[in-house]
């Protein structure tokens, strides 16, 4: 019973084996991303840029139909656009990151929908905003794959600048000229890891899976890389319970996905070690030293 | 030779100055007081000397060092004490000339890193989150990190802010220490008394140069006064500086 509820479905069904290898990609990868987002206090600027890919994404739409290739690199290039347009504003005018990207992203937002409402049906405009993690074919998932490779492998090369510019941004800036450089490479992993949960989770969900990991691990430690490590698992866990559940109950995977997340984060919230609601209420006895 | 020359240096935020046609030299070794109210521009003056702020005019040149060659010590008002790093990690941060994007800690850095912390008074705070540390245990881990960079010349920016005396008399111990070593030491200060009583050389800024030389000769009441009287504010009818024209057809 529990086998057939909680195993069945992915030895049974090929699509669902597809769908769970997916989300462990989409977190091992897009989590690390997302504790950086939060933690250099981006989380909106995530949000920003998953409505940014939007045009591109219609644009290869509307070149190729469904295809995902054509989506995937329309995508990437709007986002890249948007970030990079942003990332220089911000760096070279002074205006602050954040209202730089809304502006960017608001235009793309917008030519996005007129793109896809012009030429492309409301199925297809729910299929960009939501996506479908159970259509995906095994070109898709090496996409993904290979998405989630080349951002573990570019955030190992900027991890060392990306930390210190978070924390001491001025040193950084005295002992290296590595931190303008990793900042953008870093939008540049947030733009891909964004595209790859599109295929997934649509457009509107897609930074989910960066985000609420993120906030879950801050409630249960003060370590960096233990944060990393509690959001991939947290990631996977709800990537592997919402399949679940999606595939039990009917409700659509993309959705399911995050809800388990949010779960978990409230779940955290209240009995998280670090913060925890509860463990305010009840810090036990105070200590000798 | 000198450490640092100043060639009628500007240095300001959106076309205004916030430090005006600064001239002089700063020699090897030396240690000298920056000093002027808030809004002097003493921090701006020391951004540009360590490269973050290009000056808006003239040129500052760093007597045959390299800038890794420059150790700074930032307001800790700058630094994000909510990030999940620990003090060893931070005070490692000071090793990044060697170890640079890739480079390995090995024992003999970590070891560097211990004994950088040990010379602050800050054993068995290594695996401490900077976020819990007090201002004073913040303030002897930045004085850690320079320390581990060992660089010749030291800009530190108000180092002795809102710390208690016994905190502020073991950094500016260790102040004194390298200005010992034959290190070049530039601070930006407050403290009147201490500038008079362990600083031989003292700048005076309000938004220019008031007055610069040794520091019994540049501490006087009409110094001060001058600088007293600085206008903070920007004025943006302003117009263009006619001092720069003259310079500029000088050289």
């Amino acid at each position: 019973m529990v086998y057939d509820a909680l195993i069945g479905p992915f030895t049974e069904f090929e699509f669902m084996r597809r769908a769970l290898a997916a989300v462990i990609a989409l977190s091992l990868a897009g989590a690390p991303i997302g504790v950086f987002l939060m933690l250099r206090r981006m989380s909106l600027v995530g949000d920003a840029m998953a409505h940014a890919i939007l045009p591109g994404a219609a644009v290869g739409f509307l070149l190729s139909g469904l295809n995902l290739f054509a989506m995937t690199a329309g995508g990437l290039i709007a986002g890249f656009a948007v970030a990079i347009l942003a990332g220089v504003v911000a760096r070279s005018t002074g205006l602050k990151e954040d209202a730089s990207l809304a502006t960017f992203y608001l235009a793309s937002l917008a030519l996005g929908v007129t793109i896809v409402s012009i030429k492309g049906t409301n199925i297809d405009l729910l299929h960009v905003l939501f996506g479908n993690i159970l259509a995906m074919d095994d070109q898709t998932l090496l996409v993904v794959a290979f998405n989630a490779t080349v951002t573990l492998l570019v955030l190992a090369v900027i991890y060392r600048p990306l930390v210190i510019e978070s924390v001491d941004p001025l040193f950084l800036r005295t002992v290296s000229r590595a931190g303008g450089p990793a900042h953008l490479a870093f939008l540049a992993l947030v733009v891909i890891n964004l595209v790859n949960g599109f295929q997934a989770l649509g457009t509107l969900l897609a930074v989910g899976l960066m985000i609420l990991p993120a906030g879950i691990a801050r409630f249960w430690s003060r370590d960096l890389t233990a944060m990393i490590c509690i959001a991939v698992v947290a990631a996977a866990v709800s990537g592997y319970a919402g399949l679940v559940l999606s595939f039990q109950t009917r409700v659509p995977s993309g959705p399911a996905i995050i809800l388990v997340a949010t779960v978990l984060y409230v779940v955290s919230v209240l009995f998280g070690r670090v913060g925890g609601i509860v463990r305010q209420l009840f810090p036990g006895r105070h200590l000798e030293a | 030779m000198a450490a640092l020359h100043f060639h009628n240096v500007t240095l300001g935020y959106d076309r205004h100055p916030a430090v005006h046609h600064l001239n002089g030299e700063v020699a090897r070794g030396a240690l000298v007081a920056v000093i002027g109210p808030n809004g002097a521009g003493k921090s701006t003056l020391l951004r540009g000397i360590v490269g973050i702020l290009k000056p808006l005019d003239g040129s500052i040149h760093l007597g045959g060092l390299d800038a890794r060659d420059i150790a700074y010590l930032p307001q800790s008002a700058e630094i994000d004490r909510s990030f999940p790093i620990s003090v060893f990690d931070f005070v490692g941060t000071g090793l990044w000339r060697d170890a640079g994007l890739f480079g390995g800690i090995g024992k003999a850095a970590r070891d560097k890193i211990l004994r950088a912390i040990a010379s602050v008074g800050l054993n068995g705070f290594e695996n401490r989150p900077i976020g819990t540390l007090s201002g004073g245990q913040m303030q002897r881990v930045l004085f850690a990190r320079v320390l581990l960079q060992d660089a010749s010349l030291i800009v530190l920016d108000e180092p002795f802010n809102a710390i208690d005396s016994k905190t502020t008399a073991d950094l500016l111990a260790l102040v004194k220490h390298w200005h010992g070593e034959g290190r070049t030491v530039l601070a930006a200060l407050h403290d009147m008394e201490m500038v008079r009583n362990h600083f031989s050389e003292t700048l005076v800024l309000a938004r220019g140069p008031v007055a610069w030389g040794a520091t019994a000769e540049v501490l006087t009441p009409e110094n001060l006064m001058v600088a007293m009287r600085m206008c903070e504010a920007f004025d943006d009818t302003a117009a263009a500086c006619a001092a720069d024209d003259i310079s500029s057809r000088a050289a």
